[in-house]
């Protein structure tokens, strides 16, 4: 178990370098600075400014400059936020990103686990038809479309909740469903295919034939089988979080690091930009090594081979 | 229990989407002729008028009738979806074929650096490569191929994994085909239902993201816009006037979701077809 782990652990040291050492050369490369105006200014206050951000060095020097500040913490200074650090804003922006991505994840698993097994449970009947019908259309529906349908029909129709105010009584409830919808589509199409799979094995003709009780043959005989697949998307599924994150982030003006990677983006921020990449890689390093142990818990077979 | 099956292409939903995606392409494709006014005409005497008789669905904030752009906008979408799985299609597939074949070492390698590609946020990949290629239809599309071909990849090396164990692949190196001439006339054409089933499923992913880049004001960024404008920029316009006119955001927001649910049908539809093996 533990040299496993070692393994995926620096596995995922490598992903975060490498995406540091991709982002940094692809931003320096870029054409254009971040201190570039429509009206050019005085040489003097370029060459302060590039000084300043150590912009002047060669690059493997700003280079060896930007990773071991990484290493030890430091995600640089904001080019357009001056008196705040990327570490300052990460800081911030973070909790309301994870709190949303941490309701959407459990909204998804709460509805797609009893959906996934009431569909294959009842394969070809009218449940499973409804099922797979709804993921479809779940899974069509651009994040930007859900949300605005919710708060045109919640905010603007009914006036049950407030959009836009994050931070008010229920105000993570519509952002939350949002956010969830695409990957409780996923899950519950990957749980049915999967559980539908596992039905048909010898062991559950065997268990069937012993007289096993259905209830019990499906929940405890293939439902922890076909569990796996499942783990295996969790990690996926992050990814899929983060980037309807800075879509739902956006529509219901939620104050987190998806709305902020966008607007440095745009405002060519550039170790804004570099530090929030980085960050969302960590999170997803963290996520996919946690899949792995819970991964190897539930399946012997991973840790040896 | 089993009940005599119709023939697997006339399902409903699968017909049903065929019949929508080329009824798209053709009024993308003839939007000019058949377009009741000019894309950017604009008239302001006619602003934000509801949908009716004259305007179909309505207008906007300049007076542009919604129904033409809407028309015009199916380009877009459609070259922007299509485009990108075509590049997917090809580079992943090359990439996928060469690692499973080569195996090994090499193998191992090309295939760490798609699971750095697969575990990365699709629209962080995006806005990171759109900074450097430009908001023009060129770079979405070279952009968005960076990010849909490594599912070709992986559906490919699986394929050749599985394929190049078979007795016809010996068959054809003992009669001495060169490795080149084994995968692509031998190997490929054995493998193209799972990668035309990848295809179809590749452009609503394509279409989804491309749409909602330009809702957050990362997408094409064309000022020229008579070519047409994306639908995801129709619903961001819409957006902000949604409180008063929802109206302007419906429309867009419904041609993004039906277009892509048709593909994702269509794409079910083939699968079921191609692959007898399924189950529906």
């Amino acid at each position: 178990m533990a040299p496993f782990l070692l393994k995926r652990l620096l596995h995922g040291l490598g992903v975060l370098w490498v995406v540091a050492t991709l982002t940094f050369a692809l931003l320096r490369l870029l054409p254009g600075g971040p201190f570039d105006r429509e009206r050019r200014l005085p040489p003097e206050v370029m060459a302060n400014i590039e000084a300043k951000y150590h912009l002047n060095e060669p690059f493997f020097a700003q280079y060896a400059r930007y990773i071991r500040g990484v290493a030890a913490g430091d995600l640089g200074p904001s080019y357009k936020y001056t008196d705040r650090t990327v570490a300052d804003i990460v800081r911030d922006t973070l909790p309301p990103s994870v709190l949303l991505g941490v309701l959407a994840l459990s909204l998804a698993l709460a509805v797609a686990l009893p959906l996934g097994v009431a569909a294959a449970a009842w394969h070809d009947r009218w449940i499973d038809r409804a099922c797979t019908t709804v993921a479809t259309l779940g899974i069509s529906l651009p994040n930007f479309t859900l949300g605005a349908l919710l708060i045109w029909i919640f905010s603007l129709k009914l006036g049950w909740l407030q959009a836009a105010r994050w931070g008010a009584p229920g105000s993570a409830i519509l952002p939350a469903i949002t956010l969830g919808a695409m990957p409780c589509a996923q899950l519950t199409y990957l749980l049915r295919s999967s559980l539908l799979e596992t039905l048909g094995e010898d062991f559950i003709r065997t268990a069937r034939a012993k007289g096993v009780r259905e209830s019990l043959v499906l929940f405890k005989h293939a439902l922890r089988n076909s569990l796996i697949p499942v783990l295996t998307l969790l990690g996926p599924l992050f990814a899929i979080l983060v980037a309807g994150s800075f879509v739902v982030e956006y529509v219901f003006a939620i104050p987190g690091m998806g709305r902020f990677f966008i607007t440095a983006v745009t405002d060519r921020d550039y170790p804004l930009v570099m530090g929030v990449t980085l960050v969302y890689t960590a999170i997803l390093v963290c996520a996919n090594l946690t899949v792995d142990v819970l991964y190897s818990a539930v399946d012997p077979r991973v840790r040896t081979g | 229990m089993a009940k005599p099956m119709r023939p697997r292409w006339r399902s409903p939903a699968f017909l049903v989407s065929l019949a929508f995606i080329l009824f798209v392409m053709t009024v993308g494709f003839l939007a000019p002729a058949i377009s009741p006014y000019a894309p950017g005409g604009l008239e302001e005497s006619r602003m934000l008028e509801s949908p009716g008789a004259a305007h179909w669905f309505g207008t906007d904030e300049l007076g542009r009738d919604l129904f033409t752009r809407i028309l015009y906008g199916a380009r877009v979408s459609l070259t922007v979806g299509i485009g990108t799985a075509l590049v997917a299609l090809v580079v992943g597939t090359l990439y996928g074929l060469l690692s499973g074949y080569a195996g090994g070492a090499v193998d191992n390698l090309l295939m760490r650096i798609v699971d750095i590609f697969y575990g990365l946020p699709d629209l962080l990949i995006f806005v990171l490569l759109s900074l450097f290629l430009g908001r023009n239809i060129a770079g979405v599309l070279i952009a968005l191929g960076f990010i849909s071909w490594v599912r070709f990849a992986r559906v490919a090396r699986g394929q050749v994994l599985q394929a190049k164990e078979l007795v016809y692949v010996e068959g054809a190196r003992s009669i001495g085909a060169s490795h080149l001439r084994v995968l692509l006339r031998h190997i490929l054409p054995n493998i193209f239902a799972p990668l035309l089933v990848t295809l179809t499923f590749s452009i609503p992913a394509a279409i989804l993201a491309e749409s909602t880049l330009s809702f957050i004001g990362l997408g094409i960024n064309d000022p020229y816009s008579n070519w047409g404008t994306s639908w995801g920029t129709l619903a961001q316009d819409g957006w902000r006037a949604m409180r008063s006119y929802p109206h302007i955001i419906f429309f867009p927001a419904m041609a993004i979701f039906f277009t892509i649910l048709s593909f994702n049908f269509l794409g079910s539809g083939l699968r079921d077809i191609l692959d007898p093996k399924t189950r529906r």
